[in-house]
């Protein structure tokens, strides 16, 4: 049962991942991306993970999505008017995409676990979010305060890169009289 | 039975296409939203790996993974909407003055 859930999630995750990169419009790709991710949410259920999939629905589908929404429509893209929407390095990027391809395959074909397991088993799992935020908060809690900081960061960046430019349009003003 | 392979293999995949999306698109959103499918693709094998080596440590990286994502998101679109209003493109293409 797990395991048919896993391969309809599986195929619905991949095939719109394939048209997010494939169709035209970028709106119509941001939606596919959003099934993409709400698949991705529901394999974290199948992970045992509940919490992640909440913060992946909040955060990504939630805000990341309505932002890229939001982009598209304040830049007014729409439909892509050429053809050739294909970069022109095309070739080279086929090549690496092909190695890249023949290289993880190799790789995850020829890997084998063989960390120990950790003490979250199954029961301990049953708590989730209480587990997540216990280990959160005692043994990263130094990396929780960095990304806080660069949360902060990120907010102040994105603030002073879209406002507008007043401050050298006075002083180019200033110098100009 | 599912196993960690069904997982990584899901992950590889789903990391190939953001690849070719930032590889071979020309709007630049698209690259972006290529990028939301890699950080993605990663966050399942992290996520897988916590589950079936049972250890927390990958799903907290997911959380940290996630935070960075969206900030990533915030600071790339800030960027592609000041460029958009001095070249009025998003064609990667175009943008390439910083190009040796």
């Amino acid at each position: 049962m797990e395991q048919l859930f896993f391969y309809i999630f599986a195929l619905v995750a991949v095939v719109s991942a394939v048209l997010v990169v494939s169709v035209r419009n970028a709106v119509h790709s941001a939606f596919y991306l959003i099934i993409c991710l709400l698949q991705v949410a529901a394999l974290f259920i199948l992970l045992r993970s509940p919490f992640l999939a909440a913060v992946q629905v909040f955060i990504y589908v939630g805000a990341v999505m309505v932002l890229f929404l939001f982009a598209v429509m304040v830049l007014d893209i729409g439909k892509e008017k050429t053809k050739e929407f294909i970069h022109s390095q095309w070739l080279p990027a086929v090549g690496v995409i092909i190695a890249l391809f023949v290289m993880i395959g190799y790789m995850i074909k020829r890997g084998k676990l063989s960390a120990s397991l950790g003490i979250y088993n199954e029961a301990a799992l049953a708590k989730n979010t209480e587990v997540i935020g216990k280990t959160l908060f005692t043994q990263y809690i130094f990396p929780f305060e960095v990304v806080s900081l660069l949360l902060l960061v990120a907010l102040i960046g994105a603030i002073v890169l879209v406002m507008k430019d007043k401050g050298r349009a006075r002083k180019n003003n200033g110098a100009g009289s | 039975m599912l196993t960690i392979f069904h997982y990584l293999i899901l992950s590889f995949l789903l990391f190939s296409i953001g690849v070719a999306g930032v590889l071979l698109r020309r709007n630049i959103i698209i690259v972006l939203m290529s990028l939301e499918l890699i950080f993605n693709s990663v966050n399942i094998s992290l996520a897988a790996f916590s589950y079936y080596l049972q250890s927390l440590n990958g799903t907290v990286f997911v959380i940290f993974n996630i935070t960075v994502a969206a900030a990533e998101v915030a600071i790339g679109l800030a960027i592609l909407v000041s460029v958009y209003r001095v070249r009025k493109t998003v064609n990667v293409e175009d943008l390439d003055e910083m190009r040796y």
